[in-house]
C-alpha cells in the first residue's frame, strides 16, 4: 500500500497546483483582455450601470417589453427553472395566469398569437431575451402607453434583432435590456 | 426552425471533424511517439521526478487498479475535509457556509467519480476555494483517470501475451499535460471572450431599470466550465449549470460546449483504432454508438420542437417548440440534442431543465443514461461498451456452440461471469433504490430530516415518480444531471446518492480491466476460418442487440410505471 500512497500524494499536490492554481490564474490573465474585463460585461445608462448584459432582468411595467416568466424571480445570485412537469395541473394553472394577465395587459392580442416563452418559464430565471415575436406581440401596449407610432417600435425590434450565428446556426433573439434601453432613449430623444 | 436545425446538424459535424484527428494524436500520446506537445517533455520529467515515479515501470491488472484506487481514495479525503470547512477557510468573499456532513459525503464523492450530481446550488452552496481547489481539481483528475483506465485495457488488447497494462501514474499524467490542460485552455478563452467571468472577484450589486435591487453571483467560472465538458464532468458554477446565461452565453458557446463535451469520448473511440491496429473495429464500434444516439436523438427532437400538447391545447402558439424550463438563445432543438448528448455520455450539464422536459424525452434521456454506453463518459464509455461486447460474445458463442474468442484470447466462465455481475449491478442499484425511496415517500412521509419525504416531489403521479428514477439513474450511471424537482439536499439522498455513485463507478471500471487483465493473460490464438470477426459489422449488429435487449429487460418496468404512462396521460 505504502508504495502507492506517496507517489499517489505527491502527483495529488503537483495537480492542484496546476489545474486549480495555475490554470486559472492562467484563464484570469487573459479574460482581463476581455469586453467585461473577465468581470461580466455590464450595460450603463448615462454612467449608471443598470444591469449585465447577458443577465435578464424583470420587466413588469407597461412601458416597457416584458421579460419572460422567472422561477428565480430574476434574483442573480441564485438561478434555476420551475422544474414543473409538462403534464403537472397545478403549472398548466400557472400558465393559464400568465396568459391571463398577458391579455389583460395587452388588449386585443389574440390568445393564439402569444409565443410560448411568454408564459413559460426559463430554464436559468435569468433569460435576457426574447424571440423577434415575443418582443413584436408587445408593440401594440407600449405604443398606447408610450404614444409611440408603432411602426417605428417595430423597426426598433428589428434593428435590435440578433440573427442566427453566422446567419444559418440557431434561433434569432432579441436582448430585452439593450431594447427597453433603446426603447427609453426613442422615448426622450424622438418626440 | 431551419436554422435551429442546421445548428444542431452542424455542431455534430464539425464534433466528427475535431474527433478523427484528435483520436490520431491521442494514440501517438500514449504510443510515446513524436507529437506537436513534445514540449510538454522536461515538465512530465519533472514532475515524475519530484514524485519518486518511475514512468517505465510495469503494472499487472491488479497493480494498475492498487495505484488508481489508492489515489482515488486520497482525493476523497482531501475533497471532504475541505467541503466540511469551506465556510471558514479563504477565497470565500460572498460568505458562503460550509456543507453539512451528509451533502459534503454525497459532493465529495459526485466529484471524486465524475458524477457530478450537485445537490448544492453552487451560487450560494460553494465558495471559490473549493469550485477550484477541489472540483476543477477532481474534474481534471476523475477524467484522466477514466481515460487511464480505457488506456489499460487498450495495452491488454494491443499485446498477444502480456502482464502489462501500463503505468497508471505515467498514462494518468500525460493525460493531463497532452490532452486535457491544452484543450482547456482553448476552451476557457473563448468562453471568456463571449462573456464568461474569469476574475476572483465575489457578487456584484446593481440597480435594475425598474429599481430593484439585484445581486449578481460571478467567479473565475471560464475555467472550470472548460473541463466540465472536456472532461465529461457536468457539474456547474452556477445553479442552472449551461442555462445559465454567463455560464453559457450564447449559441456559439452553446456549440463550443456542446463539442467540448463530444470531443473526448468520440476522438477515444478513433484512438482506440489507430492505438491496437484495428481500425475497422473503431469504425464499427462507431457506427453503433451513433445509431444509438440517434435513435433517442430524433424522437426527443421531433417532441420537443413539437411542443407541449397541454399548452396548444390552451390556444398558444408555440413556434419554437416547448419553452418551459428552456433558453430563447438555444431554442428547443439544441436544447433537445444538448439532453440526448449530456446524458448517453456521462456530462450531465444541462442548458435546459429536464424535469420541464415532454414525457417521451424524459424517456430518452433515462435510456441513453441507464446504456452509458453510446458514445460514454471519458474513456468509461467504451469500458461500458466493451462489457457489452464480452455478453455478446458469450451469447455468439452459444448460439454456435464452441468457447468464444475475442481478439484473439477464449472468454470463459470467469471473464462473462464479471460481464454479468457488472451489468446486473446497475439495474439492481436503479430499481433497488428507486423502490426503497418509494416505500420511504409512502410509509414514512414524516421523517424528520431536512426535507420531509412528503414534500420530496415536485410533480405529481408518473413524473414524481421519473424524479426519483431519474435520480438513481443518473447516479448509478456517473451522469449528474436531475429532475431538478426533487428536494435532494436531505440525508436520504445524499448517503444513498452517494453509495450508489462509488458503487456505479469503481465496480464497472474494476470489471472490464480485470476482464482485460485475464484474458491477455491468457496464450494467444491466431485468427482462423472459425473464430468470430469482431470487427464484422454482423458482430456490431450482435451488440446492439445485446445493448436493447439488456435494456428493455431491466428497465421496461420501472419505465412503464414513469415517463411511458405520463406520455399516454398526456396524450389523452
Amino acid at each position: 500500500m505504502k508504495k502507492y500512497i506517496l507517489p499517489g500524494l505527491k502527483l495529488s499536490a503537483v495537480f492542484i497546483v496546476l489545474c486549480s492554481g495555475i490554470y486559472p490564474l492562467l484563464i484570469a490573465a487573459v479574460g482581463k483582455l476581455t469586453p467585461g474585463g473577465g468581470k461580466g460585461e455590464t450595460v450603463s445608462v448615462n454612467g449608471k450601470v443598470v444591469g449585465y448584459a447577458n443577465i435578464g432582468q424583470k420587466f413588469t411595467e407597461d412601458k416597457y417589453f416584458w421579460s419572460r416568466p422567472s422561477a428565480a424571480a430574476y434574483n442573480a445570485a441564485a438561478s434555476g427553472g420551475s422544474n414543473k412537469a409538462p403534464s403537472n395541473p397545478d403549472y398548466l394553472k400557472d400558465v393559464q395566469t400568465h396568459i391571463d394577465s398577458f391579455l389583460a395587459h395587452n388588449p386585443g392580442v389574440k390568445k393564439e398569437d402569444i409565443p410560448a416563452e411568454l408564459v413559460t418559464y426559463s430554464g436559468s430565471g435569468l433569460d435576457p431575451d426574447l424571440s423577434p415575436a415575443g418582443a413584436k406581440i408587445q408593440v401594440a401596449r407600449i405604443a398606447a402607453v408610450r404614444h409611440l407610432d408603432r411602426d417605428k417600435l417595430n423597426a426598433l425590434v428589428d434593428r435590435y434583432t440578433q440573427g442566427p450565428l453566422l446567419g444559418i446556426l440557431g434561433p434569432s433573439k432579441v436582448n430585452v435590456l439593450k431594447l427597453n434601453i433603446a426603447l427609453d432613449e426613442l422615448s426622450h430623444g424622438g418626440r | 426552425m431551419f436554422t435551429e436545425l442546421t445548428g444542431v446538424i452542424v455542431t455534430f459535424l464539425l464534433t466528427l471533424l475535431i474527433a478523427f484527428p484528435l483520436g490520431r494524436y491521442i494514440a501517438r500520446v500514449y504510443r510515446g511517439d513524436r507529437t506537436l506537445l513534445d514540449f510538454m517533455g522536461p515538465l512530465e520529467r519533472f514532475i515524475f521526478r519530484i514524485c519518486g515515479i518511475d514512468p517505465t515501470k510495469k503494472m499487472s491488472w491488479k497493480e494498475f487498479l492498487k495505484a488508481m484506487l489508492t489515489i482515488n481514495l486520497l482525493w476523497f479525503i482531501y475533497a471532504f475535509v475541505l467541503f466540511l470547512f469551506q465556510g471558514k477557510l479563504p477565497m470565500n468573499p460572498d460568505g458562503n457556509p460550509s456543507m453539512s456532513p451528509d451533502l459534503t459525503f454525497n459532493t465529495a464523492i459526485s466529484f471524486l467519480v465524475n458524477c457530478n450530481l450537485q445537490d448544492y446550488s453552487g451560487e450560494t452552496g460553494a465558495t471559490y476555494l473549493t469550485q477550484l481547489f477541489v472540483i476543477t481539481f477532481l474534474q481534471f483528475v476523475s477524467a484522466a483517470t477514466g481515460i487511464a483506465c480505457l488506456v489499460a485495457l487498450l495495452n491488454g488488447l494491443k499485446e498477444k501475451t502480456t502482464q502489462n497494462l501500463g503505468n497508471f501514474w505515467m498514462i494518468f499524467t500525460k493525460t493531463i499535460t497532452r490532452i486535457l490542460l491544452p484543450i482547456c485552455v482553448v476552451i476557457a478563452v473563448l468562453l471568456a471572450f463571449h462573456g464568461t467571468p474569469t476574475s476572483y472577484d465575489g457578487k456584484d450589486t446593481v440597480i435594475t431599470m425598474q429599481g430593484d435591487t439585484v445581486q449578481v453571483s460571478r467567479g473565475p467560472a471560464a475555467g472550470m466550465i472548460a473541463i466540465k465538458h472536456l472532461g465529461t464532468n457536468g457539474g456547474g458554477w452556477f445553479g442552472a449549470n449551461s442555462a445559465h446565461p454567463l455560464e453559457n452565453p450564447d449559441y456559439f458557446t452553446n456549440i463550443l460546449e456542446m463539442v467540448a463535451q463530444l470531443l473526448i469520448p468520440i476522438a477515444m473511440i478513433f484512438a482506440l483504432g489507430f492505438y491496437i491496429n484495428r481500425k475497422k473495429f473503431a469504425y464499427v464500434t462507431f457506427a453503433v454508438m451513433t445509431i444509438g444516439m440517434l435513435c433517442l436523438l430524433i424522437p426527443t427532437m421531433i417532441t420537443e420542437i413539437h411542443g407541449n400538447p397541454a399548452i396548444a391545447r390552451m390556444g398558444i402558439a408555440q413556434p419554437m417548440g416547448a419553452m418551459e424550463g428552456k433558453e430563447v438563445r438555444f431554442g428547443p432543438a439544441a436544447s433537445a440534442f444538448w439532453s440526448i448528448v449530456t446524458t448517453i455520455i456521462s456530462t450531465g450539464s444541462v442548458n435546459s431543465m429536464h424535469d420541464s422536459s415532454m414525457a417521451l424525452s424524459g424517456l430518452m434521456q433515462l435510456l441513453g443514461m441507464m446504456v452509458n454506453a453510446f458514445y460514454g463518459g471519458c474513456g468509461v464509455g467504451i469500458l461500458n461498451y466493451y462489457i457489452y461486447v464480452i455478453i455478446a460474445v458469450f451469447i455468439a458463442g452459444l448460439m454456435v456452440g464452441r468457447t468464444p474468442e475475442f481478439m484473439g484470447h477464449k472468454v470463459e466462465a470467469r471473464e462473462v461471469k464479471i460481464a454479468a455481475l457488472v451489468t446486473l449491478l446497475s439495474a439492481f442499484l436503479i430499481k433497488g433504490f428507486t423502490a426503497l425511496a418509494c416505500y420511504v415517500l409512502v410509509y414514512h412521509g414524516n421523517a424528520p430530516w431536512a426535507v420531509k419525504p412528503s414534500a420530496w416531489l415536485n410533480n405529481p403521479r408518473y413524473h414524481g415518480f421519473s424524479e426519483m428514477l431519474y435520480q438513481f439513474t443518473s447516479t448509478n450511471a456517473n451522469n449528474g444531471s436531475g429532475f431538478e424537482g426533487l428536494a435532494d439536499n436531505n440525508v436520504f439522498w445524499n448517503v444513498t446518492g452517494g453509495i450508489v455513485m462509488i458503487l456505479g463507478r469503481y465496480l464497472p471500471i474494476i470489471g472490464p480491466i480485470a476482464i482485460a487483465g485475464l484474458l491477455a493473460n491468457k496464450k494467444y490464438i491466431p485468427e482462423s476460418s472459425g473464430t468470430l470477426k469482431a470487427d464484422s459489422l454482423t458482430f456490431g449488429i450482435m451488440v446492439f442487440v445485446v445493448i436493447i435487449i439488456v435494456t428493455a429487460l431491466s428497465y421496461f418496468p420501472p419505465l412503464a410505471l414513469g415517463p411511458i404512462a405520463e406520455y399516454f396521460s398526456l396524450k389523452a
